[in-house]
């Protein structure tokens, strides 16, 4: 039976040596925890079944230190892995899958020119190509009549607003149509996160992702709000989605993948254990 | 040491097979030169992408992997790798594979279940076969994939369901051309095994 997959996400900065894993961690040893390819060692052995790198840093500088990263994590690791972080070049997929990443996903760059879905899945294979999606609710539909409405947990409609530049940027664009655009355009997976939830921990946006899931033919990662294994029990059972993506609970220590993957099986969700 | 060559047709991500190959100690040489791969102890081939693109770039080479086949030494498809390897495939139009081994690439059809499969799925394990020694039943390994092998019972190695069963790997009857479906240097400890009794068979 194909298993719902449990991705630990680490935002790697890379402007010191090495690279370093910030989300989260602010309160913990930042030598200890930080190290991003000791990180994904640590998360191969629990039991991860893929791994996301998001750089945020971006600059040209940093660009080379992430192959540096996915380079020596490539030499241990050997579950997929996933890059993503201001991908805009057909040459920066090629040095990224090149060092020994299996993905990338694209966001901004892609939003701004769709075509580059489009372009790279048909070089590199839509398996590659991971669109990740950033959304916000937008209550305001009286003015919006041609977007997807859907229903919030107390009943309130809105529709999901795509933002780009990590959520620094409003575009008016539906994120229900967008996501099934970049699904025709040749996107392998979408990676959906929303910026209602993100860091909060009140647990992953399920209407959308509800929505998402049973929309599109392509797998749903739901990422986004996670504080419990709960949230990931919901993420599946109620939001539907095929991978669970989490970042604090996991670099905190507060929960192992093990536990979270113990918690979903007494629940009857297959996992590979 | 053995000489083993990751098949470069100008497809795929070789990176990975070839790490995961000197993880388990070999050292691989990738190369497309007729002379290299006749003279390798053990072929692998990779492969993602579409097959009408794989059998096209394959072409120039075919008489040379044929060739290395009947030498009875071992070979391995992975995943499109695997596939190629087959008699005919329905993506894109109808196109003839390899055909090293009797059988067929479907697509799956059409139901509530996502296209393509993609994650970690469990092999049943149908055959004593050094490929899978040391593998457990049910062992779980990573997919990607749209099409899937359809081929007779003696010519799978393990199998793996997703709205039907279908080949998760196979060989042909000489037992020295062998394929999956899944892959291996992505499926942790299990797959670094498998490649493992790879190269042990070289």
């Amino acid at each position: 039976m194909l298993t719902k997959r449990i991705i630990p996400c680490l935002d790697v900065t890379l402007d010191r040596a090495g690279g370093c894993v910030v989300k989260g961690v602010e309160f913990v040893d930042l030598k200890e925890a930080g190290d991003p390819v000791e990180l994904a060692k640590r998360y191969n052995e629990e039991g991860a079944d893929e791994l996301v790198f998001l750089d945020i840093t971006a600059s040209a500088q940093g660009r080379k230190t992430m192959i540096d990263v996915i380079e020596r994590t490539a030499d241990e690791v050997f579950i997929p892995l996933t890059i993503g972080g201001g991908i805009n070049s057909i040459d920066a997929i090629r040095q990224i899958l090149r060092a020994g990443a299996d993905k990338v996903s694209v966001n901004t760059s892609a939003v701004k020119n769709p075509d580059f879905i489009k372009e790279s899945s048909d070089i590199f294979g839509a398996q590659c190509i991971v669109t990740a999606i950033d959304c916000k609710r937008n209550t305001d539909i009286k003015n919006n009549p041609d977007k997807t409405i859907l229903e919030l947990e107390d009943g309130t409609p809105a529709w999901y607003e795509v933002v780009i530049y990590g959520g620094r940027e409003a575009t008016g664009i539906d994120a229900v149509q967008w996501a099934r655009r970049a699904e025709e355009l040749g996107s392998g997976e979408i990676l959906l996160t929303s910026m209602d939830r993100d860091g909060t921990c009140a647990g992953y946006d399920l209407p959308i992702t509800k929505k998402l899931s049973e929309e599109l033919d392509i797998p749903i990662i739901a990422s986004g709000g996670v504080g419990n294994p709960q949230h990931i029990y919901e993420g599946f059972s109620i939001g539907k989605a095929d991978a669970a993506l989490a970042a604090s609970i996991f670099h905190f220590r507060e929960y192992s993948i093990k536990e979270v993957k113990e918690y979903l099986r007494e629940r009857e969700i297959p996992v590979r254990l | 040491m053995k000489r083993i060559v990751i098949l470069d047709y100008g497809l795929g991500n070789l990176r990975s097979v070839q790490k995961g190959l000197e993880h388990v100690g070999s050292s691989p040489a990738i190369s497309g030169d007729p002379g290299e791969i006749l003279a390798a102890d053990g072929l692998i081939l990779p492969g993602v992408g579409a097959f009408v693109d794989a059998m096209k770039c394959l072409d120039p080479i075919k008489g040379t992997i044929e060739e290395y086949a009947r030498s009875g030494k071992p070979m391995l498809g992975i995943c499109l790798g695997q596939q190629v390897l087959m008699s005919s495939s329905e993506e894109g139009k109808l196109t003839d594979g390899l055909n090293l081994i009797p059988g067929k690439v479907l697509r799956f059809p059409k139901s509530e279940l996502k296209v393509p499969h993609v994650g970690w799925n469990n092999i049943k394990i149908k055959q004593d076969h050094p490929l899978f020694e040391g593998i457990p039943d049910n062992s779980f390994v990573y997919f990607v994939h749209s099409y899937y092998v359809d081929t007779a019972s003696e010519n799978t190695l393990a199998s793996c369901n997703y709205g039907l069963d279908f080949s998760a790997s196979v060989v042909n009857s000489k037992g020295n051309v062998m394929g999956t479906q899944f892959h291996p240097e992505k499926s942790g400890a299990i797959g670094l095994k498998i490649l493992k009794n790879f190269i042990d068979m070289c």
